[in-house]
């Protein structure tokens, strides 16, 4: 492709509409006799709903009715069972839904919501993860379909008899994902049709699972997903709010939000699995890896199992000639795990890379020579060519821009005062995903195109790229190009998840335009009224199996103090160089960059939600004590790329960007520590007790 | 819903006849966390009464040169106020430490005083909680209580009390003005808040029916040294693990003259560390001194299963703050 809008720093199309109010989101639809409803979470965290008592809530102010497992509609069975609401009495943990109360306005709801009494017979719970749990268990995958187990070698005899090693542990807590703006569905009837307004990262799985939930065709069903707050893979799928939603306004015959309140949101809505690693490397002298094994335990609940592919990053990373990298999983009476954010590579490079630099400090070497020392030819697992691996260059790159080579290795070298200061590197890696699309191209008589795909923008900037992909391919400048997206009416399109979002819409999207431009050089005259329209399916194409190893990469640079009166542990600079294929617009791509490694810094510093084992649910349910990172926590943040020409993608030669800004990111922050403390710390995030605990007893006293 | 009567108070007089006819009432200031409170159903007032329009709103200099601060001055302007940064860094940094921009332009005074644990257990309907609901016993004891108590605690409850605010007040020896019935009273700011012992839903000494009506902040500290210091989870809008308010004077040979020294976070009350500063009279005013004093306050720390690194915190934090101050107390004799 050709041309000057892809790449370009383009600005967000809707950037305007949202910051002056007029973006829609999936709430604020105030339809005519619209009611809210507000859903009541249970109080035990196992057993079964005895009764549900509605009698005083019916009679509050406002109330329109009181949905349970006895009255609410029947379902057909979902295959996600965590939207099978209300449609029996059981209780699989705490905060699963037992009720759903809607009313007129939200504050009647509320608190009609706190008037139904629910009995229960409640049964004894266990909700703590251990890594020698005995109902841990082997599964057959790991998330996206990974084999739970993949060996080759001697792994153990090769550690075993290595002359360095390293043997450790790490863990990581159970992460949410808390998008700006909760999960969120506005349901109303227009006779058989069903329309919802919903917050979700893709609206054609949201449009299919109604259909097979209410038995509908899914052509009487509309969705609606012009504006999403943000998801970070909670919205990936569709959740409990759409089908409650749904069901509320078809009992109730009026337009029905569903907005879960921020503390339901921890229970209902995923959360990243913790996961507890053991990670065992054996090198030679010269630093090349003779054996690796990572071996992760994690948690997922009684009515679904997830599996945080946490070691599936150790397949792709470094050339070793033996390796185990196998995956336990845990049924416990928690809520249902999910996708947060580069699930598998963020918590499992965390530990992998945290391991390579204890690996680089057993050995006396640089961790970035160490990474160096075992770049792999071909993808170790699978034996695979890489289409493009560009992490030598990025750590080199990373390293020149960062001042690495003034770095003194020594730990606890360098103080300020009563600070200690420390860099640490590390690497990240994420693979390409695409998935088929549908897209339709529009020329029409005053010179403009119109481009109509069901995208979802979930602030990454979707509209504004995919604008870009078709002016590039039809050669016309970006302002003549229009967008469509977000609609259930449009083209159907896959979901803005697994950061293949603008490589899977961008192809069809360019198919179009390609097909498009072709019928305009058939024509002669002027355009008809209606245009000329060409559509396109990348299905086969798209989704057909590579003979590549495809995966983005990079390297995270990061530079912390750790205060010694404290434990507190500041970030002052981090720096990213990426190598992501093309990059098709630099503003927005920057954007997704720093932003995946600011949500590495909160992983590494003050993100973590608590598992109450007395009460079995996750003590952090605001914002308040669920710590993101604050403004004041988040120094320069630099992103750079190099770019790759890899002709093994897709049109644009494109790999997604969304997810590898944060992958390895809390590693580098976590190196960062050792090396400004010397105290290798292995549990996230660190936190000032754990640090100054750390401190302390590193200094004996 | 649970339907509430809006009273607005223009005079002192006003709010308190209203406080007086309506036992029960809430005073509404910037409602930054009665207003969570009753969104989330721990508060059920039947009447609130907005004290935001009183007379009470200005910082003024008195004749004997202690300050008084109105009830309803804004966090933020209090935080800015030449004469507080001027003479009391404790208190215009403390109140910096404390919440968010937003939050502190709206925050009162007087609501800083009252606000309630943060504690999550208080806060969930659905959970025992001794100050929720004397006699429901208490989920954080054996639940999570990385954040909880550590001095001062009973069986009945282990929450801490959030203000930053309250800490300076209490090391800098400020005095919470009332109005009630029986008239107007005044309670040392570090006897202001209570500890749970058997009534953990009883925050403070504040009696029903009462108004805030100011806090002085007394002339003998004015011209001392002081600072606050917190340790948090991330670098903004984070409730303390621990804080620090210290004010110091020292005489010419380097001995401790005076001392104000107060914790938070550590206990349901900001905590007036009275063994420290009465070891510390009269001693030199070196780290050493600092560390024995504040280990000798920490001796009575009964941490619970996990927040016992608060001790070590605490400890480090206290020595730290003293140490400045005594260096800057030195500087400003060299002068």
């Amino acid at each position: 492709m050709t041309g000057t809008a892809l790449g370009a720093a383009a600005e967000r199309r809707e950037g305007h509409l949202k910051v002056t109010g007029g973006a829609r989101y999936a709430a604020e639809h105030p339809l005519p006799g619209r009611a809210h409803a507000w859903p009541v979470p249970a109080t035990v965290a196992r057993g079964r709903v005895t009764a549900v008592d509605t009698t005083a809530a019916l009679d509050l102010p406002g109330v329109l009715t009181v949905l349970t497992h006895e009255n609410a509609p029947r379902l057909t069975e979902p295959g996600d069972p965590t939207l099978a609401v209300l449609q029996d009495p059981g209780v699989p943990h705490r905060g699963w839904f037992v009720a759903l109360v809607v009313a007129r306005t939200l504050e009647e709801a509320r608190a009609a919501a706190g008037a139904v009494r629910v009995e229960y017979a409640v049964e004894d719970h266990d909700v703590t993860l251990t890594a020698d749990h005995p109902e841990a268990y082997e599964p057959e995958t790991a998330n996206a379909g990974h084999p739970a187990r993949r060996e080759y070698g001697d792994p153990d005899g090769a550690v075993d008899s290595a002359p360095v090693r390293v043997d450790v542990s790490y863990r990581v807590p159970p992460l949410h994902n808390h998008p700006m703006e909760p999960h969120t569905s506005t349901a109303h009837w227009e006779g058989d049709r069903l329309v919802v307004h919903t917050s979700s990262q893709g609206g054609n799985a949201v449009r299919a699972t109604l259909a097979a939930l209410f038995e509908l065709p899914e052509d009487r069903i509309t969705v609606d997903t012009r504006h999403v707050g943000g998801g970070f893979g909670s919205k990936g799928t569709p959740r409990p709010d759409v089908v409650l939603a749904a069901m509320a306004a078809r009992e109730t015959g009026r337009p029905v939000t569903v907005a879960l309140p921020r503390r339901q949101l921890a229970a209902v809505v995923g959360h990243r699995a913790p996961t507890l690693h053991r990670l065992r490397l054996g090198a030679g002298p010269d630093g090349r890896l003779t054996g690796l094994t990572h071996d992760i335990v994690t948690h997922s609940s009684r009515i679904k199992e997830f599996v945080e592919q946490a070691a599936v990053p150790a397949r792709v990373m470094y050339a070793t000639p033996s390796s185990r990298t196998l995956h336990r999983v845990v049924r416990l009476d928690v809520p249902s795990p999910s996708w947060m954010r580069a699930p598998g590579e963020s918590p499992g490079m965390y530990a992998l890379e945290s391991a390579m630099d204890e690996l680089a400090t057993a050995l006396g070497m640089d961790p970035v020579q160490l990474r160096l020392r075992n770049e792999p030819d071909r993808e170790p697992d699978s034996g695979k060519p890489f289409s493009s691996r560009n992490l030598a260059a990025c750590l080199r790159e990373g390293a020149r821009r960062f001042g690495w080579d003034r770095r003194d290795p020594r730990p606890g070298a360098r103080t300020e005062g009563p600070l200690l200061v420390g860099t640490g590197v590390a690497a990240a890696t994420y693979p390409v995903l695409v998935q088929p699309s549908t897209a339709e191209a529009r020329a029409l008589p005053d010179g403009t195109f119109t481009v109509r795909i069901n995208a979802t923008d979930i602030g990454t900037g979707a509209r504004t790229v995919l604008a870009q992909v078709a002016a590039d391919t039809l050669g016309v400048p970006l302002e003549r190009v229009r967008t469509e997206i977000g609609d259930s009416e449009l083209p159907s399109a896959s979901l803005a998840g697994g950061s293949s979002g603008t490589a899977s819409w961008g192809w069809a999207v360019h198919d179009a335009c390609t097909r498009l431009g072709g019928l305009l050089g058939g024509l002669t005259g002027r355009l008809p009224a209606e245009g000329v329209t060409a559509r396109a399916d990348t299905d086969g194409r798209a989704n057909a199996e590579s003979p590549y190893a495809r995966h983005a990469f990079g390297a995270h640079f990061a530079e912390v103090t750790v205060d010694t009166v404290t434990g507190e542990v500041r970030v002052r600079r981090m720096l990213g160089v990426f190598a992501a294929g093309r990059v098709l617009n630099a503003r927005t791509a920057r954007s997704q960059f720093i932003g995946g490694m600011v949500m590495g810094l909160g992983m590494a510093l003050t993100e973590g939600s608590t598992m109450d084992a007395a009460f079995g649910d996750f003590t952090e349910s605001d914002l308040a004590s669920y710590h993101v990172p604050a403004h004041a926590d988040v120094p320069a943040v630099e992103a750079h790329w190099i770019d790759e020409d890899d002709a093994h993608l897709n049109p644009m030669g494109s790999k997604g960007i969304g997810e590898i800004g944060n992958v390895g990111s809390a590693a580098a922050v976590g190196n960062a520590v050792h090396h400004a403390t010397g105290v290798r710390y292995r549990e996230l995030p660190l936190t000032p007790d754990k640090v100054l605990a750390g401190l302390t007893s590193a200094r004996g006293g | 819903m649970k339907p509430f009567a809006y009273v607005r108070a223009g005079t002192v007089e006003e709010a308190t006849g209203a406080l007086a006819a309506h036992p029960g009432a809430r005073c509404l200031g910037g409602g930054t966390n009665l207003v969570d409170l009753m969104k989330l159903g721990v508060e059920r007032p039947d009447v609130l009464v907005d004290v935001t329009r009183l007379p009470l709103d200005t910082v003024e200099e008195l004749p004997d040169g202690s300050l008084r601060v109105g009830a309803t001055v804004r966090n933020s302007d209090l935080a800015a106020h030449p004469l507080v940064r001027d003479r009391y860094p404790a208190l215009s940094q403390a109140l910096l430490a404390g919440a968010s921009g937003q939050l502190r332009n709206a925050a009162t005074t007087g609501g800083n005083l009252l606000q309630r644990t943060r504690c999550p257990y208080f806060q969930d309907l659905s959970k025992p909680c001794n100050k929720r609901e004397p006699g429901s016993g208490c989920g954080a004891r054996e639940g999570t209580h990385r954040d909880h108590a550590v001095l001062g605690h009973s069986a009945h409850c282990v929450a801490t009390h959030p203000s930053d605010m309250s800490v300076a007040l209490a090391a800098l020896g400020a005095r919470v003005e009332l109005l009630g019935d029986d008239g107007a009273r005044e309670i040392p700011a570090d006897r202001f808040h209570r500890l749970p012992g058997d009534h953990p839903e009883r925050d403070t000494e504040i009696r029903p029916g009462e108004l805030i009506t100011g806090v002085l902040l007394p002339a003998a500290t004015a011209s001392l040294p002081s600072a606050y210091r917190k340790a948090r989870d991330r670098a903004s809008y984070a409730f303390a693990l621990a804080s620090v308010a210290a004010v110091l004077g020292t005489a010419d040979d380097g001995t401790v003259t005076h001392v104000g020294l107060a914790f938070g976070a550590l206990a349901h009350k900001p905590w007036r560390a009275e063994r420290a500063e009465a070891a510390l009279r009269g001693a030199p005013a070196t780290a050493d001194a600092f560390a024995h004093a504040v280990g000798l306050e920490l001796e009575a720390a009964r941490p619970l299963r996990d927040n016992g690194y608060k001790v070590p915190l605490a400890r480090n934090l206290a020595v730290d703050v003293l140490t400045r101050l005594a260096r800057t107390a030195r500087t400003q004799e060299d002068r």
